[in-house]
């Protein structure tokens, strides 16, 4: 038998250290939290999975669920495709190709706070361009009035500020195909849509997967933007989980129900992106099943 | 099936003006109708851009491209009918063996039916009939390339097929039983093949006519014993064969031919005009002399080696004026007595398979 060093394990320490700090701890706190009903800091109750239970049952968090599994649906299949097709339509090489990625690229650096408040003043009907040219042009357009144009608007900037990103990806995955493929493409006489199909998609699909998998997480983790934009108004027609989570745990401090929906928050990130990444995974790179001839 | 010819020059650059400008001299060539070419020579020479121009991939700058005396420059690889193999193999990874075979002929329309029958037959003369239904992506890279050749050799109507340096990812093992699949397919199917490659053992094994290229200029089109015997131009000498042509300095006085200070022939018609040439001589054909026989110069030999089937001897000729003079190699049978490193020997440089030249370029009559 090989001789084990244990003095190994040392080596390990640092990692361990740095996430138990970082991520272990404060998730512990968390599951503390969502077990207990705290009245006071001195006089604490074990409640087991009540907090749970009443979470699951609450009919806000049910709508925000809902509201915030169709808008990141929704987010993917705008970004997505939008976003291939930027990358396709932007120039290979020369300054042209330079100034195209970091106009692209421009609202990539702009602060979360900051995109919703451009967006706030922008469709503002008195002032702001997108607002006042929909009011001219007879809409009833009102962000602040109406759920369904809160909805799209917060859709809308979310396209804006992401978009850019799916695009980059796609871009840096189509400079990567080589220049045989294309040209025995067009030698075996592929049509421009068979040389998409064939070669740029399944060529695409390494970015495609981390652009679905970044921008599936982000949006549903959607925080910053519509609290500055429409405040999760009218109503709570854009409230999103992160926004019912902070106003349960930090404007009423009910820390038990807002542990418990935090663990389930995580889950379910968790449980939609592993779903997504093996499905991603699988699809393109299975064989067919073995058919009647050949 | 075509006839090709070719009277062109390229230069990526707009304007040339000078030779090192031109990717491609200019040059006028014919590939016959089912034959097997090769194009040798270094990287960098212009042979992939001249398969390119063949394939239409790349349009010349100048001159133009004739498929059986119609003039095809302006079309593209789809419109003169073209296959071609690239180094790495391109094969569509999301489709199987089968459908990346009948992709060609679904894009031109073709009926189901004769695709299944077009797609059978090329599979079984690839050796690929076992794995059609799989998916192509996770074969490995000689059956990958036998795919891309696969989707050449499906159109029944293919004017030529060109191969661009297509061993390069093989096993060495393999790219044995890929060649001789090539020369297989081109005795069974009489298409046109031009295969790029850097390797002379590939071309001289493949092709029946093997063009050898260098800085942008082809200087010999030939058989491989025309190759061998007879290298029109020094950098042939020196590219083929392993080692390379012997090249000795050598003058014109009164009418003999004189290396390194020895008379060793006498000058034919050609020469006699000439001062300053060069011999060339394969080391196959340097032999080992006695002191002072005709034709035979004196060396000191610097290295003697044992390549297995035969000795590789090097020594460094003298000069009449006591200077260095040039290298000569020499392989020698080893059933003779093998000179020694340090050993004075005389080596004969002169026969029917020596060859002379001046400006690089072979001289026709040079021995009287």
């Amino acid at each position: 038998m090989k001789p084990v060093n244990q003095k190994a394990w040392l080596l390990v320490l640092p990692v361990v250290l740095c996430v138990a700090f970082s991520a272990i701890l404060p998730l512990m706190t968390v599951v503390n939290y969502s077990v207990q009903d705290i009245i006071s800091p001195e006089r604490r109750v074990f409640v087991g999975t009540e907090w749970f239970k009443a979470v699951m049952r609450d009919d806000d968090l049910q709508g925000a669920l809902l509201r915030q599994i169709s808008f990141s649906l929704a987010v993917l299949a705008v970004e997505i495709p939008l976003g291939i097709a930027l990358a396709l339509s932007m120039p290979a090489k020369g300054w042209q190709a330079s100034a195209v990625l970091v106009l692209v690229a421009i609202s990539l650096l702009i602060p979360w706070n900051v995109v919703g408040t451009i967006w706030q003043i922008y469709g503002r009907t008195d002032i702001g361009l997108l607002g006042a040219a929909l009011a001219r042009l007879g809409f009833d357009y009102s962000y602040t009035g109406n759920a369904t144009h809160a909805w799209l608007t917060v859709l809308v900037m979310d396209v804006w500020h992401w978009t850019p990103l799916v695009a980059l990806l796609c871009y840096a995955g189509l400079r990567a195909i080589p220049d045989a493929y294309y040209q025995a493409a067009s030698i075996d006489g592929a049509s421009k849509f068979a040389v998409f199909r064939y070669i740029q998609l399944p060529k695409l699909r390494g970015v495609l997967m981390i652009a679905v998998l970044l921008r599936f997480m982000d949006s549903f983790m959607i925080y910053t933007e519509p609290f500055v934009l429409t405040g999760g108004g009218p109503g709570n027609a854009t409230t999103f989980l992160s926004q019912y989570l902070t106003q349960k745990a930090v404007g009423q401090f009910d820390l038990g129900p807002a542990a418990a929906f935090s663990l389930i928050y995580f889950l379910i990130i968790l449980l939609l992106c592993f779903i997504l990444y093996n499905w991603m995974q699988r699809v393109g790179t299975q064989d067919k099943p073995e058919s009647g001839h050949g | 099936m075509a006839r090709i010819e070719l009277d062109l020059a390229h230069a990526y650059k707009p304007n040339p003006r000078r030779d090192e400008d031109y990717a491609l001299l200019p040059l006028k060539m014919a590939f016959d109708d089912g034959g097997a070419y090769a194009l040798l020579g270094p990287s960098g020479c212009g042979k992939t851009t001249l398969l390119n121009i063949v394939s239409g991939l790349v349009r010349p700058s100048q001159g133009r491209v004739l498929f059986d005396g119609v003039d095809v420059t302006g079309q593209t690889p789809q419109q003169r009918n073209i296959a071609q193999v690239f180094q790495f193999p391109v094969i569509y990874d999301t489709m199987t063996v089968a459908e990346n075979l009948a992709f060609p002929l679904r894009n031109r329309g073709v009926p189901a039916d004769r695709i299944a029958a077009r797609v059978g037959r090329v599979a079984e003369m690839l050796e690929l009939s076992g794995q059609l239904e799989r998916r192509a992506a996770g074969l490995a890279a000689d059956a990958k390339q036998k795919i891309s050749l696969g989707r050449g050799l499906v159109r029944e109507d293919v004017s030529a097929v060109l191969f661009d340096e297509p061993l390069t990812v093989i096993d060495p093992h393999l790219k044995w039983q890929l060649r001789r699949k090539l020369k297989q397919i081109h005795h069974d199917l009489k298409l046109t093949l031009i295969y790029v490659t850097h390797d002379q053992v590939e071309a001289l094994t493949f092709a029946e006519q093997v063009v050898v290229m260098t800085r942008g200029r082809a200087v010999q089109i030939g058989s491989a014993s025309d190759l061998f015997e007879r290298p029109q131009h020094t950098f042939v000498g020196h590219f083929i064969g392993s080692p390379g042509m012997n090249f000795l300095r050598a003058t014109v006085v009164d009418g003999e031919i004189e290396v390194a200070g020895r008379r060793v022939a006498a000058a034919g018609a050609a020469l006699v005009a000439l001062d300053a040439i060069t011999l060339g001589v394969r080391p196959e054909y340097v032999t080992l002399a006695d002191a002072g026989a005709p034709g035979a110069v004196p060396a000191v030999v610097t290295q003697a080696q044992d390549i297995g089937t035969y000795w590789l001897v090097t020594g460094r000729l003298g000069e009449a004026n006591g200077a260095e003079g040039a290298l000569v190699r020499a392989r020698l049978a080893p059933n003779q007595a093998i000179p020694k490193a340090g050993d004075a020997a005389w080596f004969g440089i002169v026969g029917p398979h020596t060859c002379y030249y001046r400006d690089e370029q072979r001289i026709e009559g040079a021995v009287a």
